[in-house]
């Protein structure tokens, strides 16, 4: 697969942090392509580097050396604010601990994204009402996220990322705090908007009845990748 | 540029409204900067009530005479031939019979009782002529009457009658082996006058068997006659004189008082307000902390690190502007026209109100704010300067 077919192209990864006098390679020389409409699973144990990859291809890191291309586009090379701008643009985020700003209610937490467009007041809530709907929580807009389960919780992370449209959603654990039937229904959830909506997606998990629902599990070990299957 | 001031207002607002929900921590903030605001702005008032009670006073149009060399009236001393050979001099505003409107006066000392402490406490009494009325026409009888000359009577300042005991109207005081009635009480327009006796000068000197004055006031016809007058006193070889309007003279009295009261209000207001900005940077690191992965969530999703910063700075600095209005409203409240008295230059009780005025209150609302800004802009940067991944997992 090459560059051009690819959302994602990674070659020759490397990610090295500095801790006190020492520095640590975490991610050695990645070769990795996700094709568009690809769902793609991350495994590997603590440590192997999973977040790491994850946080490089979403855009909140920048890598040692390498090169990162996205949709045709190197953002291995932009700059701290062209990145922020980028992500605006072509990711969504939905994390382990879904990261709701606790004093906004669902309808507000979803909007927050559009608040970077120049969409109206009542464009922006109706765009949200629509991801709300999507997800299943029409009645649950103006509930606080106190006031919601962890799944549904999870739910409005994923109207939240998925509101403006991106190309690419990235998922850190996105189940790794739901019990089994919440995990189930937000990882049918998250095929749904995979197979009918044609959303990219990349997941970091260590469930492995998780990892079923992607279309390939990716895994690293010691900032390797080890093996790729489908 | 749009983009960027939508961010600091949809982030700003979001914060702003969410105050309420952080109430603890933003009470801290703003109690913290009231405190420093309201006392700071309370020992200023001080040095400005002092300030104005010295000036108000002193008039451009009006001159005080005293011998070469003397720094106050109570170190000063001129002869009756003097204060004659003064009354010639030209330059002096004339009354409606073509006199002069001058008045030599002399100020004594007596040891009175304080109201608040009953200690012996210097009260300045001044002996006047009936010039010294013209020459102060703000000088109004409010209770009892106008002391007659020749007699042994006072008539007593309103900040005198409520410094010292026993100056109520009609009662008796002794000082220098000798009875006084106090028949009248007087008003000087808030000036370091109400703080004194008045009483005949000639009989002031006999009761403290002196034979002279102490300073020679005038009214001049305008205030460019000051140079008139003062060159003909300088050139008199009978005369070795200074002469000052009242305005100098007093500006002159208060110098030391108002610049100890400055240096006090400076320095224990810049040692609580640097108690403050670590109060305050304190509280708002925790605040930060604690909000750490909302401002990573915030920017994971595309809000730049600027418009985040900016708004925390917003929040901080609305913080601090209710604590300082909070600090300098208490200080209204409670100082601005308290009296007060302290030791003038003359050795004797001066009384005076606290004035807590707009400049002071402005002054403390500049303070609040810069405290706000330091206090807010160290744990802002922090937060937005940690890494997006790192922060995202921080707990």
């Amino acid at each position: 697969m090459d560059a051009l077919v690819s959302l994602v192209s990674i070659r020759n990864l490397v990610k090295t942090y500095q801790r006190g006098p020492e520095k640590i390679e975490v991610l050695h020389g990645i070769d990795l392509d996700i094709p568009r409409g690809d769902f793609v699973c991350l495994m590997g144990p603590s440590g192997s580097g999973k977040t790491t990859l994850l946080n490089l291809i979403g855009g909140l890191d920048s890598p040692t050396s390498g090169q990162i291309d996205f949709d045709g586009k190197r953002i291995d090379q932009m700059s701290s604010s062209k990145l922020t701008q980028w992500r605006a643009n072509h990711i969504g985020f939905i994390f382990q601990s879904y990261n709701l700003l606790p004093m906004l209610s669902a309808l507000k937490n979803v909007e927050l994204p559009l608040l970077l467009t120049k969409l109206t007041a009542a464009q922006r809530r109706h765009n949200a009402e629509i991801a709300l709907q999507l997800v299943g929580l029409k009645d649950r807009i103006k509930h606080k996220p106190s006031e919601l389960s962890g799944g549904q919780q999870q739910r409005v992370a994923i109207a939240r990322a998925i509101v403006s449209d991106p190309q690419l959603l990235v998922c850190d654990e996105p189940t790794g705090d739901l019990d089994r039937k919440s995990a189930d229904e937000i990882l049918s959830l998250l095929t749904q908007l995979n197979q009918e909506h044609g959303k990219s997606i990349i997941m970091v998990t260590h469930d492995p009845k998780a990892a079923e629902y992607a279309k390939r599990i990716v895994r690293l070990d010691k900032g390797t990748l080890v093996a790729a299957s489908a | 540029m749009f983009a960027w001031l939508n961010q600091i207002v949809q982030v700003s607002w979001m914060n702003l409204k969410n105050i309420p929900q952080r109430a603890g921590a933003s009470l801290v903030i703003v109690v913290g900067i009231a405190g420093v605001v309201g006392v700071l702005t309370a020992i200023l008032s001080m040095g400005a009530g002092f300030r104005a009670t010295l000036g108000n006073a002193g008039f451009e149009d009006r001159a005080i005479v005293m011998r070469n060399g003397a720094t106050s009236e109570l170190s000063s001393g001129l002869s009756r031939e003097q204060a004659d050979v003064i009354s010639g001099a030209p330059g002096i505003r004339r009354d409606a019979n073509g006199k002069p409107i001058m008045a030599a006066e002399l100020l004594v000392i007596a040891d009175l009782p304080k109201a608040s402490t009953g200690t012996l406490a210097n009260a300045a009494v001044r002996g006047v002529q009936p010039g010294s009325f013209l020459l102060r026409p703000e000088v109004k009888i409010t209770q009892g009457r106008m002391f007659n000359f020749g007699t042994r009577e006072v008539i007593v300042g309103k900040q005198a009658a409520m410094q010292f005991s026993g100056l109520k109207l009609g009662s008796r005081i002794a000082f220098r082996d000798s009875d006084w009635s106090v028949v009248g009480i007087f008003e000087a327009g808030g000036s370091a006058n109400e703080s004194e006796l008045w009483a005949d000068a000639e009989v002031v000197q006999s009761t403290y068997r002196r034979n002279g004055f102490q300073s020679v006031s005038v009214a001049l016809e305008n205030k460019s006659a000051l140079k008139t007058f003062k060159d003909a006193l300088t050139a008199d070889p009978r005369l070795q004189v200074k002469v000052s309007t009242m305005k100098q003279y007093f500006a002159a009295q208060s110098e030391v008082m108002s610049k100890l009261i400055n240096v006090l209000g400076y320095s224990v207001g810049l040692i609580m307000a640097v108690g403050a900005i670590f109060g305050a940077l304190n509280t708002m690191y925790a605040a930060i902390s604690t909000r750490g992965r909302e401002i990573a969530t915030l920017r994971a999703i595309g809000f730049g690190a600027m418009p985040v910063l900016v708004s925390v700075l917003l929040e901080a600095e609305l913080l601090a502007l209710i604590g300082g209005a909070i600090g300098a409203l208490l200080a209204y409240l409670l100082f601005n026209g308290y009296t007060a008295a302290t030791l003038g230059s003359n050795f004797s009780q001066i009384a005076f109100d606290f004035r807590v005025t707009a400049a002071l209150m402005g002054q403390g609302m500049v303070l609040a704010l810069a405290i706000g800004l330091i206090g807010g802009f160290f744990p802002a940067w922090r937060a937005t300067r940690l890494p997006v991944a790192t922060a995202l997992r921080a707990e």
